[in-house]
């Protein structure tokens, strides 16, 4: 009996022991050119297992509860911090890293901000936070002069009264239509004072019963299918929307811009779980997303700014001269960062957000 | 010896695969969320000895149950589950019995081919099933296009994203559990039973409302829980095909657990939801239970 069990314990742990030749990548869903992963396996022979998330919250949540399996995650900065302050992530070895040469000091520096000296992390991708028009739907609602660049779009109850007829998607992430909602009303988007960010419960509960959904993914196809005419959403995304929509030729056109009152500037980061089962070989994944051509092809694929300066040559034209995707320095000077609330302000801020989406 | 093993296995299953999950979540739903591996406090620490068990017990209180009574939203959400699952049960009753019904009164050498189809759509998976049908409903979705082709309507109808697409989602999910049950409780009856009824003079309808229905009764019951008991808790289809108006526990609970990162309240939501499952099931049970000790 006892020979049984030990053999079944010895089998069970066996199946979840990790070989050495495998790495587990978590990232954002639709944020990588496929072609790279099967490149990644050709030139090292490991094997890559990539799996694909659309909320933050959610990532965190896994690297909580720890045991995650993962080698490579990808948290955007204000999660990366605090996932940094509870020990989440080991510090990377640059020794294994060589071509850590190739990354761009401006955003480097930027998102020191979130991870002191870069020690946990390097820029995967980053973007802004704006909205995505089906340009002739929303021009048909509101007329010619249709607010599309501003919040007054997303945020004027007026302005989503109509647009709720052709459908809008907003994102499912507090830390970002928060922030928003607070610099539509001019105040503070960093805020952490729990009396401001309060302020922003009204101007979302306003428009509320017009949002359809509230969504981190499914905004990409219902755009592209043009099931919806408004989402509030990151840059990439809405651009992978445009482009999805240019290949089916079913005549629908979306437009991505950030807002002209100021947008959210994130990054997007790339670190290892300090439990992760195969270290070695996600520092061969980071290095091999630094090469200055691997990291082109992933931004001409997905349409995201990326944090590598060598890879500049490579990005197509549509890429690097698009001031939705490499912002021009006018409109860097209005984009805002934000950093992570504290745990009791967390509670509101998570608080208020079920509120807002449930409708109570 | 036997004997015992063999009523021991049932129990052993029950203490490995129920109550042990059980205790574990009472046990976070008495404790307190943090920002930590895991993300909630105390942890128990065996090696402080009898100190550390008496710090842990101690760290435990009732206050995330308090707070779901303090929070509007959750009993809003329980008593919205608990009518999308009514609602759905009710119409999963309503377009199953019909099929089970049919499928009992077919030819004998039907019945495999039928039973088979009901069975058939279980081949693929339930999420792409789900997912399936964000593509007939939106917007510029199959359904739509079908209805804006034949001329019934001018404008789209908006279904995905709603309850309408919900209720669609778990009775097209769920069905088969309705009828499988009811073909099986029709199949075993005994057809001499309505020759009889019609001798002594009830009309067709009136043998089935006398006598059919009532021996389908157990086969209704057991229907009627194997839809409703899943659709309270469904966190997929509301999540895939429910709109931001769609308020259900599941969703709710997942929220909590993922999005809050706030487990205790989540765990504490999760126990909840048992007790207002099992309680009246199970006082459901002794009433059928008496009843068919009364009748035999």
């Amino acid at each position: 009996m006892h020979r049984i069990l030990a053999s079944v314990l010895a089998a069970s742990f066996a199946a979840v022991s990790v070989q050495a030749d495998e790495v587990r990548v978590y990232n954002w869903s639709d944020y990588i050119d496929e072609a790279l992963l099967a490149k990644f396996e050709e030139e090292t022979g490991l094997d890559l297992i990539y799996d694909v998330y659309d909320s933050n919250e959610l990532l965190e949540t896994k690297l909580l509860a720890g045991g995650s399996g993962y080698d490579v995650v990808v948290p955007t900065g204000t999660f990366l911090m605090r996932q940094i302050s509870v020990g989440s992530f080991q510090p990377l070895d640059l020794s294994k890293l060589p071509n850590h040469g190739n990354l761009w000091g401006v955003v480097a520096e930027r998102a020191a901000a979130y991870d002191p000296g870069n020690a946990h992390s390097i820029n995967y991708m980053w973007g802004t936070t704006g909205i995505g028009v089906n340009i002739e739907k929303v021009r048909d609602a509101l007329g010619e002069n249709a607010p599309v660049d501003s919040l007054a779009l997303v945020f004027d109850p007026a302005n989503m009264e109509v647009l709720a007829e052709c459908g809008v998607h907003f994102l499912d992430a507090p830390t970002e239509m928060i922030p928003a909602a607070l610099k539509y009303i001019g105040e503070d988007p960093n805020s952490h004072d729990p009396e401001i960010i309060a302020k922003a419960e009204p101007v979302l509960q306003a428009v509320r019963p017009y949002v359809q959904k509230f969504h981190s993914s499914d905004y990409i196809n219902a755009l592209a299918n043009g099931d919806i005419c408004v989402a509030v959403g990151w840059s990439g995304d809405v651009l992978q929307a445009r482009d999805r929509a240019l290949e089916a030729e079913n005549g629908v056109e979306i437009e991505y811009n950030a807002a002209r009152e100021g947008s959210l500037m994130w990054f997007d980061q790339m670190a290892i779980p300090v439990d992760a089962p195969n270290p070695d070989g996600a520092h061969m994944f980071l290095n091999f997303m630094l090469d200055a051509e691997n990291m082109a092809a992933a931004s001409n694929y997905v349409y995201y700014a990326n944090g590598n300066l060598a890879s500049q040559k490579f990005l197509a034209e549509d890429v690097i001269s698009d001031p939705a995707i490499y912002p021009t320095e006018e409109m860097l000077g209005t984009l805002y960062t934000t950093t992570p609330y504290p745990p009791n302000v967390q509670r509101t801020v998570t608080r208020m957000w079920t509120r807002v989406k449930s409708g109570t | 010896m036997r004997r015992l093993l063999i009523v021991a296995i049932p129990y052993l299953w029950l203490l490995a695969f129920f109550l042990v999950p059980f205790v574990i979540v009472l046990k976070i739903s008495l404790s307190d969320t943090a920002l930590a591996r895991p993300p909630y406090f105390p942890q128990l620490d065996l090696y402080a000895g009898w100190t550390g068990v008496r710090d842990f017990l101690s760290g435990l209180d009732l206050e995330n149950f308090a707070f779901l009574a303090t929070d509007a939203l959750y009993w809003k959400a329980y008593l919205s589950s608990l009518r999308i699952a009514a609602v759905s049960t009710l119409i999963a009753l309503l377009v199953g019995y019909p099929i089970a019904y049919a499928m009992a009164r077919a030819n004998q050498s039907w019945r495999p081919t039928l039973l088979m189809l009901v069975i058939l759509p279980f081949w693929i998976s339930f999420l792409i099933r789900v997912y399936s049908w964000m593509g007939i409903l939106g917007q510029e979705g199959y359904l739509n296009q079908l209805l804006i082709g034949v001329g019934i309507i001018s404008d789209p109808l908006t279904i995905l994203n709603t309850n309408v697409a919900v209720y669609i989602g778990i009775v097209y999910t769920y069905l088969p559990f309705m009828v499988l049950p009811i073909y099986a409780s029709l199949g075993r009856m005994d057809e001499s039973l309505l020759e009889a009824a019609e001798d002594l003079g009830c009309s067709r309808f009136q043998a089935f409302r006398l006598v059919t229905l009532p021996l389908s009764r157990p086969g209704i019951i057991a229907g009627c829980f194997l839809v409703f008991i899943p659709a309270i808790g469904e966190f997929v289809i509301p999540s895939l095909l429910g709109g931001s108006g769609t308020l259900m526990i599941g969703k709710v609970l997942w929220e909590e657990f993922f999005s809050n990162r706030d487990w205790p309240v989540a765990s504490a939501v999760a126990i909840v939801l048992l007790l207002i499952l099992i309680v009246p099931i199970i006082i459901f049970q002794r009433n059928e239970q008496r009843r068919q000790e009364a009748e035999s």
